[in-house]
């Protein structure tokens, strides 16, 4: 993909994360900071390229570390984010 | 034999993309990741209210799954490229080893946590995406052919420019997510550390990075690494110097604010790999956390710049606070406030940081719930940065089980005060201070507080006269006639007023 094109998501993405991230209800803003860090961990995707890569040791060993640490982010960051929502009750008395 | 055998059957789809360049040229590859992208962006939008929320977190999971197995799929060599298979000492069976041995330790992490240690954690996973992204960056540095980067055989100038900033912004998050979760969880002292001439030490590095950057994008191919080394090293320190001047107070600026630059990594990662479901996330994040930290300033009517300069608090009350002489308050007792609560029509609960290290969420809890059964009405009006992050209060009360649907923001309560019997104040204390609207000296004035003085009678749970807010400014509130000091541990003080009032 040429600059010009990756640029053009990025701000148009920019717009739509401005207008959602609004639209997030305050109570849930521990939530909303817990599942921004598993998805920012898409960063695996470039850890995963290095170490599938066989001819650069260095390189594919950072990958591996990359993998393990966005791994942590990504189940952590999911399964805490979980957990939160879950206590999230509405009233259930009568 | 196992790594061919698990390869197998991605053999097929993995094909017409070429492992060698990280640019898919399969356009099913370059429409998986935008699918993924899609789906984050689902993901913060069902948080738009809990009912649809755990919906929106299934929708997160299943981009990163796409994002992940698109990823090995094209990347991961198979049998068919010749030129991979015979030096390939790691295959998938080395990614899924590494995958799950992040995926036990971050469940489990995420499963002991306490709700009151979130702030530290967020903090904690900040640090991990950053160093992440350095390591990406310089896996990508090491070894370009990979990832595509290649023109001729040196790195191009656009892609030596994404990584560097790639680099520079994660190694930023990283240390200064490691300063905030040691401030966070008390490994390291809260007040703020002022070096001399810090502006100036801060600016200089600052800028010292982005000429680095662009020696490092224009320099041959031979002289980029001492630049690169530098550039990270560079990053690490201003990470580090950035965080340690800011108080603890102001940690719910500053973790929004790490969440923000760790989503900018991201995106400055997905330039440099044309990756779409990386650049959709890294915006996403970036502007959660740059929105969230705007919340927080505006919440303590703070320029976002004083905030990141830091010091707030360090000298702050200094100096009229000693000389102020001791002034008269009332002092009650569990049964006192126990007699009156029950008495009362509507109740306002205010939460602070004092009940998340007290624990004392479970208790007040039942207190509510026994009032309620009393036939009292029970609110509870939460502050947007009461606690360490923004949202604090709401997940700890979440978790003793109080309903949603009795938890209100700032300005959707404040006007209820005046129709309260009793505003009931618990670890709260700068949110609640008259001086944010009176006083133009106070370092709080213009921050938007509850009106408490409102409100007929105000409880106030607090360990000590002696201590203030993280301000360090005195609160008129203590000193009311219509205020009674209940002075003691924020949950043995609810659970006594509990027993007083079975």
């Amino acid at each position: 993909m040429d600059f010009i094109s990756i640029l053009s998501i990025f701000v148009l993405a920019c717009f739509v994360g401005y207008y959602v991230v609004w639209s997030v209800t305050p109570a849930l803003h521990t939530p909303l900071m817990a599942v921004t860090n598993a998805i920012s961990s898409v960063i695996i995707v470039g850890a995963l390229i290095a170490a599938a890569a066989a001819d650069v040791p260095g390189a594919k060993w950072l990958g591996l570390l990359g993998i393990v640490l966005a791994s942590v982010n990504i189940f952590g960051g999911f399964a805490v984010t979980a957990r939160m929502l879950a206590m999230y009750k509405k009233k259930e008395r009568k | 034999m196992r790594r061919l055998l698990l390869a197998a059957p991605f053999t097929l789809l993995a094909t017409p993309a070429h492992a060698s360049t990280g640019e898919a040229v399969n356009p099913w590859v370059a429409l998986a990741y935008l699918v993924s992208g899609v789906f984050f962006i689902l993901a913060l939008r069902g948080l738009s209210s809990p009912a649809t929320s755990r919906t929106g977190n299934r929708f997160g999971m299943i981009g990163m799954l796409i994002a992940v197995v698109t990823t090995l799929v094209t990347h991961v060599p198979t049998s068919d490229l010749s030129d991979y298979e015979v030096i390939s000492v790691f295959g998938l069976g080395e990614i899924l080893i590494a995958i799950a041995l992040g995926a036990i330790i971050g469940i489990t992490i995420a499963r002991r946590i306490a709700m009151t240690a979130m702030p530290e954690l967020v903090a904690a996973f900040h640090s991990l995406v950053g160093l992440a992204a350095v390591l990406v960056g310089w896996a990508a540095y090491l070894n370009p052919g990979a990832f595509g980067l290649l023109v001729g055989d040196s790195i191009g100038t656009v892609s030596k420019v994404e990584m560097g900033l790639g680099i520079a912004i994660g190694a930023i998050t990283f240390s200064g997510s490691v300063i905030a979760f040691a401030k966070l969880s008390g490994r390291m002292s809260g007040s703020p550390i002022l070096l001399p001439a810090r502006h100036v030490i801060n600016l200089g590095t600052l800028a010292a990075i982005i000429v680095l950057t662009a020696l490092f994008a224009m320099a041959g191919s031979s002289e980029t690494m001492p630049l690169i080394v530098a550039l990270t090293v560079l990053a690490f320190l201003i990470g580090f110097l950035l965080i340690i001047p800011i108080g603890g107070a102001d940690m719910p600026v500053v973790v929004s604010m790490l969440n923000s630059y760790s989503g900018w990594a991201a995106a400055a990662m997905g330039f440099t790999l044309g990756n779409t479901a990386m650049i959709i996330t890294g915006a996403l994040v970036g502007s959660s956390g740059a929105i969230l930290s705007y919340i927080m300033c505006r919440a303590m009517n703070r320029s976002f710049l004083s905030v990141i300069a830091g010091g707030f608090g360090a000298d702050a009350g200094a100096g009229g606070g000693e000389a102020k002489e001791q002034r008269p308050y009332k002092q009650g007792s569990a049964a006192d406030a126990a007699f009156m609560l029950e008495q009362a029509e509507k109740v306002i609960i205010i939460p602070g940081y004092g009940m998340a290290v007290a624990q004392a969420q479970h208790a007040l809890r039942e207190m509510a719930d026994i009032l309620e059964e009393k036939g009292v009405e029970v609110k509870y009006a939460i502050h947007p940065v009461a606690g360490r992050m923004p949202g604090h209060m709401n997940v700890l009360l979440a978790e003793a089980q109080v309903p949603y649907e009795n938890v209100f923001e700032l300005e959707d309560i404040n006007s209820e005060f005046a129709q309260a019997d009793v505003a009931f104040i618990i670890g709260a204390n700068d949110v609640v201070n008259p001086a944010a609207k009176t006083d133009k000296s106070s370092p709080i004035y213009g921050m938007p507080v509850f009106d408490v003085d409102k409100a007929k009678q105000v409880f106030f749970i607090k360990r000590s006269m002696g201590g203030v807010g993280y301000a360090g400014v005195d609160n008129d509130v203590f000193y009311m006639d219509q205020t009674m000091m209940l002075l003691a541990d924020a949950k043995k003080m609810v659970e006594e007023i509990v027993k007083a009032l079975d």
